[in-house]
């Protein structure tokens, strides 16, 4: 399904997080660098909504609360102090991250406030150990030229990073603080981009802009876009965590279908005058009917003393079947509402039965005990009470949401640039002042300095990739979308391999790799530089790199040296050349025979089958050349 | 009406005056180049007069340089907050009554996200509405007696906090907790120990390390326990507070034996020279040593809350300048408590003076500088030099615990005779009979 992105009145709005390289983190004297140790401590908290003056508290959060959700922090002490265990007061601003900002802010000629002040902007979901996240504003007002367009820069601000998830176990949330406090530019873009292209190349030249510094880090993970997306009729969802150009692209395009095609399911519901008043939280008991089911999840279920409880939603015959997107459906997200209010696995409902377990008799009763009709749907759940109790809620209110077409919420980018639910959309950010953190006051000589100080922008660095290095535009590009921009210089630097030769590979190549499923993301960036020394050297051969690399991906933390070993691929001398081709022609005698040219062909073909990996088509062609002279 | 313009002064506050804003106002503030729309915010104390602070509408503050050219208007009225109060559960007539009084600093607190502005809980709904789960503990009342900083306390509130628990004693209360700044919330926990002997309930002192206004804060996990602990066994005098880094367990530290031990983390707090008494785990009391004293409601509350101020705390260093021994004693301090060095010591150039000082009926004791141990003073020469002098000995006890005891012992009686007999007698578990190897209290203690 091709979308007219003009006529659905698709806007986006990009906040692109980039991590800057500092020597310490943004609060205190920290390594801003994630810990490669096992965590040494473990402390559990509890984070409290407060309460503001309006009496308002994030509904999701507080829900989360007294449902009992705990967070386990993981920490090592060489990468996070008492400061990020908020178990200290935050030093000063660090004033290293205060001027790459300012840099910045210069380049996207914006206006930079006259003093900075960090506020607190409260967040408890757990990734930030004090409950909310240091932020503020360091300019505001610029514009960037992207296309022949004008895109304005609402804010520049600076903030701390936050903890990383490293897992989530029922009520209990784990995370890893060593990321907590990285400092993080976060530019806004104003809602002014309409295609899933434009989106593309407005976030890859903001992060040009960026990179153009060489004072903000690079590599995956480092560099994080939250998207801000709608249509007409529609509301605003926020999307969290784009980490990938290609999927911010993805990721656009199939949330504005996903919207579209809520308001499609919208115009079915009203053509069926679906009103809210018909969706009741009539929640009925149906364990009697399903007690001796063959489904797996209702039996665990019951012998955990648990219960099936169901929902009957009228007139929602086959709606939960729709697609939104690739392998997400209508169910999918009341599925995830289920999930997130509930803590239960998963929904089933009438329209998918026979399935799972459950027999078409079964299914009947369900429907006719519960005066379902056959447009009616009936949705059950199986787990504690409580649980299915507040499950089932969950999915009337989504219901109701859907006569309305799409509900504003936080959603989460998957891998395959899909999104998912996360939360309800929080209300107006909560913010107030940081009184640890001393306002810093932005003095005349200070810009003064940093206006002497302003990198080439963007546009230059492709001039310099293909002026020095002699790329193509279309490898500089590349080079520079990509993380690998200070791994290319290093290798260009330290080898005589051709640049063309090594952009390729850490784009093109890798990207190849990625798509045959070959967990590439993974790969140490020293262990790629390792694997073109050995290139260098005459080890092994240009043409094994993609064996190399699936091979080193696919065995973490083990040297490209010994990937060679383990795959036979060391270059062949040019003897062993010579025997192996010797060899091929006593085992063929009838190759001597055809005329040269084409006993030439023959032999090659089939010495290179043998070599391949191990030696250069060129010295191939030379030792064929060579044992078959005219 | 005065206007609130909170914290601005010199230049800055002129032009607001003259603009006619005040703090809440939503202005807009154009110069040359410039035009910024927000909400006027109070300045913090310590900033200069050039600059203005201002709430844009996406909820960040900036601070503005007023330039020559600068003009603000006001362009309408910020949102005024609408504080809802909070509705007090309904009493369940079975749970343990218990009253919480408040001395200051904020133990619950809510945010004007307006202002920024972080205000005390003042009322039991308040609290209610900040830690809901009090209401399936205790059937909480709140007072508030001091609004202080607890660097601020002095022993005449002393005196005052411990005649309000003695009155709400007499009320049938099932336990008290008093919350307090942590500062001194030791010497505090100390001072009421001596004064409110023979306690038929229990009297739990909580605070807490990081402000209530922040979702991390351990202000509601350590009121929780403490007013569990207010419903507990134990009726003595005690801290709850943070065991560790994290929030799973409160401890319950002995009023008398307990020092804040770091400046900044929760688990500052540690029993010195003894095992806590108790810690609080999932909201279960867990009693952790065999001697204490039993809550009885028909124990008889004695209550001797006179304290005597003119008492010093002083601790020798190398170089100490004796003379500051004869100020004391010039100013006509009634006792000292000296921090010696290891076992009791103190620098023979002190002799003089502190020999004279007794002679004038100034009563000294001796404790150790060393935090965790027990003095003796007989071990070398000059601890004998100074016992001979009439130095008293204070065995275990804290020089906090120690200093808080002077107080009370010369607000108790005039003669020294009586006040160093008192001194080593263990009143309320202020001194230890044995010193226990306690390897993980020690470490805990991060010694
Ligand atoms: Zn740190």
């Amino acid at each position: 399904m091709k979308l007219d992105y003009k006529a659905i009145g698709l806007t986006v709005g990009i906040e692109t997080h980039q991590q800057l390289k500092t020597r310490h983190k943004l609060f205190c004297n920290c390594h801003p660098d994630l810990s490669e140790l096992e965590p040494e401590i473990r402390f559990l908290r509890r984070l409290r909504p407060t309460q503001s003056e309006m009496g308002q508290v994030d509904p999701a959060a507080f829900f989360e609360f007294q449902r009992g959700k705990t967070i386990v922090y993981e920490a090592t002490s060489d990468t996070s102090c008492l400061v990020e265990m908020d178990e200290e007061p935050p030093h000063n601003l660090n004033t290293e991250a205060v001027d790459i900002c300012l840099t910045i802010a210069v380049m996207l000629r914006a206006r930079i406030v006259d003093e900075i002040h960090v506020m607190r902007k409260v967040v408890i979901d757990g990734s930030n150990t004090t409950g909310f996240q240091r932020t503020a504003i360091v300019a505001r007002e610029g514009t960037l030229e992207v296309g022949g367009k004008s895109i304005p820069i609402q804010n520049i601000c600076l903030e701390e990073d936050a903890a990383r998830k490293t897992g989530e176990k029922g009520m209990i949330s784990h995370y890893a603080i060593d990321r907590l406090g990285i400092p993080l530019i976060e530019v806004t873009t104003g809602p002014v981009i309409h295609t899933p292209e434009e989106a593309r190349e407005v976030a890859k030249e903001i992060g040009d802009v960026m990179r153009a510094t060489g004072k903000v880090k690079r590599g995956l993970g480092t560099i994080r876009q939250d998207l801000n997306i709608s249509i007409t009729g529609g509301a605003i969802i926020e999307v969290k965590g784009v980490q990938r150009l290609e999927d911010l692209q993805k990721v656009t395009r199939f949330e504005a279908r996903r919207q579209h095609m809520l308001l499609v399911i919208r115009n079915e519901l009203r053509n069926r005058k679906v009103i809210e008043k018909n969706l009741q939280e009539e929640i009925v008991d149906v364990t009697k009917i399903l007690e001796h089911s063959n489904c797996k999840v209702i039996k665990d279920a019951l012998r955990r003393g648990g219960v099936v409880l169901a929902v009957k939603i009228p007139s929602f015959g086959e709606i939960f079947g729709l697609e939104l997107g690739p392998g997400i459906r209508f169910g999918t997200e009341v599925s995830d509402y289920a999930r997130f209010w509930g803590g239960v696995g998963g929904i089933f409902h009438t329209d998918e039965l026979p399935a799972y377990g459950i027999s078409r008799n079964e299914k009947t009763d369900l429907m006719n005990s519960t005066g379902c009709k056959e447009r009616d749907l009936l949705v059950f759940v199986a787990d504690e009470r409580e649980r299915c109790e507040e499950a089932l809620k969950a999915v009337v209110e989504r219901c109701k949401q859907a006569i309305d077409g799409v509900p504003p919420e936080t959603r989460a980018s998957t891998t395959e640039g899909t999104t998912r639910y996360m939360r309800p959309r929080p209300g107006a950010e909560r913010m107030y002042p940081e009184t640890d953190v001393p306002p810093i006051t932005i003095k005349r000589e200070r810009l003064e300095k940093i206006g002497q100080d302003i990198p080439q922008m963007p546009r230059d660095l492709i001039r310099k990739l293909t002026v020095v290095y002699g790329l193509n535009k279309k490898l500089a590009d590349q080079l520079s979308d990509s993380p690998f921009l200070d791994l290319f210089e290093t290798i260009i630097n330290e080898t005589s391999l051709p640049p063309a030769l090594v952009v390729v590979t850490l784009t093109e190549t890798l990207k190849s790799l990625r798509r045959d499923g070959i967990p590439v993301d993974t790969l140490d960036e020293k262990e790629i530089y390792n694997l073109f020394l050995l290139v260098d050297s005459g080890r092994t051969i240009k043409e094994a790199i993609p064996d190399l690399l699936t091979w080193i991906s696919n065995n973490r933390g083990r040297p490209a040296e010994e990937a060679v070993r383990e795959l036979g691929l060391e270059r062949l001398g040019d003897k062993q050349l010579k025997e192996i081709a010797n060899r091929i022609l006593d085992e063929n005698p009838r190759i001597s025979q055809e005329p040269l040219r084409r006993s030439r062909k023959i032999l090659l073909g089939l010495l290179m089958k043998e070599v391949r990996g191990r030696a250069e088509a060129e010295e191939a062609i030379e030792v064929v050349n060579r044992l078959l002279s005219s | 009406m005065q206007k609130d313009l909170t914290g601005y002064r010199g230049k800055a506050l002129d032009l607001l005056i003259s603009s006619n804003v005040e703090v809440g106002s939503l202005i807009e503030v154009v110069d040359e180049e410039t035009r910024y729309e927000g909400v006027l915010m109070p300045r913090y104390e310590l900033a200069d007069d050039e600059h203005i602070v201002v709430k844009l509408q996406n909820g960040y503050n900036i601070g503005i340089k007023i330039g020559p050219q600068t003009t603000i208007q006001q362009i309408g009225s910020g949102k005024k907050p609408k504080y809802q109060k909070p509705s007090i559960p309904k009493s369940r007539p079975n749970l343990p009554r218990v009253a919480i009084v408040s001395t200051g600093g904020t133990i619950a607190s809510r945010v004007d996200y307006r202002t920024g502005a972080v205000r005390p809980a003042l009322t039991a709904g308040d609290l209610y509405a900040v830690v809901p789960e009090l209401s399936d503990v205790a059937e909480v009342k709140a007072e508030i007696l001091f609004s202080i900083l607890s660097e601020n306390m002095i022993p005449k509130y002393w005196s005052k906090l411990a005649r309000k628990i003695a009155q709400i004693v007499k009320t049938g209360a099932d336990g008290i907790v008093v919350t307090h700044g942590t500062d001194t919330l030791g010497y505090t926990a100390a001072a009421m120990s001596f004064a409110l002997q023979n306690l038929p309930v229990p009297v739990v002192l909580v605070g807490a390390q990081r402000s209530s206004d922040r979702p991390s804060s351990d202000a509601a996990t350590n009121l929780l326990a403490a007013v569990k602990m207010a419903t507990g066994p134990i009726a003595e005098v005690v801290v709850a507070m943070h065991k560790g880094l994290g929030d799973e367990t409160i401890l319950i530290h002995r009023g008398t034996k307990v020092r804040k031990c770091h400046t900044s983390r929760r688990d500052a707090f540690k029993s010195i020279n003894v095992p806590p008494l108790a810690q609080v785990r999932e909201g279960e009391v867990e009693i952790l040593v065999k001697e204490y004293q039993q809550r009885d409601k028909t124990r008889k509350l004695s209550l001797k809350e006179k304290f005597e101020p003119q008492v010093a705390l002083i601790k020798t260093y190398p170089g100490i300048d004796p003379r500051i021994i004869e100020f004391y004693k010039e100013k006509k301090f009634k006792g000292i408590v000296f921090e010696g060095t290891g076992l009791g010591h103190l620098p023979e150039e002190c002799f003089p003076p502190i020999k004279d000082a007794i002679s004038k009926g100034v009563v000294v004791g001796m404790t150790s500088q060393c935090i965790a141990g027990r003095v003796r003073m007989t071990v070398y020469e000059t601890g004998m030099d100074l016992l001979s002098m009439g130095v008293i000995p204070l065995g275990d006890m804290l020089p906090e615990t120690a200093t808080v005891k002077m107080m009370w012992v010369l607000g108790q009686t005039k003669t020294p005779e009586e006040a160093g007999k008192l001194l080593l007698e263990n009143l309320v578990g202020e001194i230890a009979k044995r010193s226990v190897a306690e390897e993980e209290a020690f470490d805990e203690a991060g010694l």
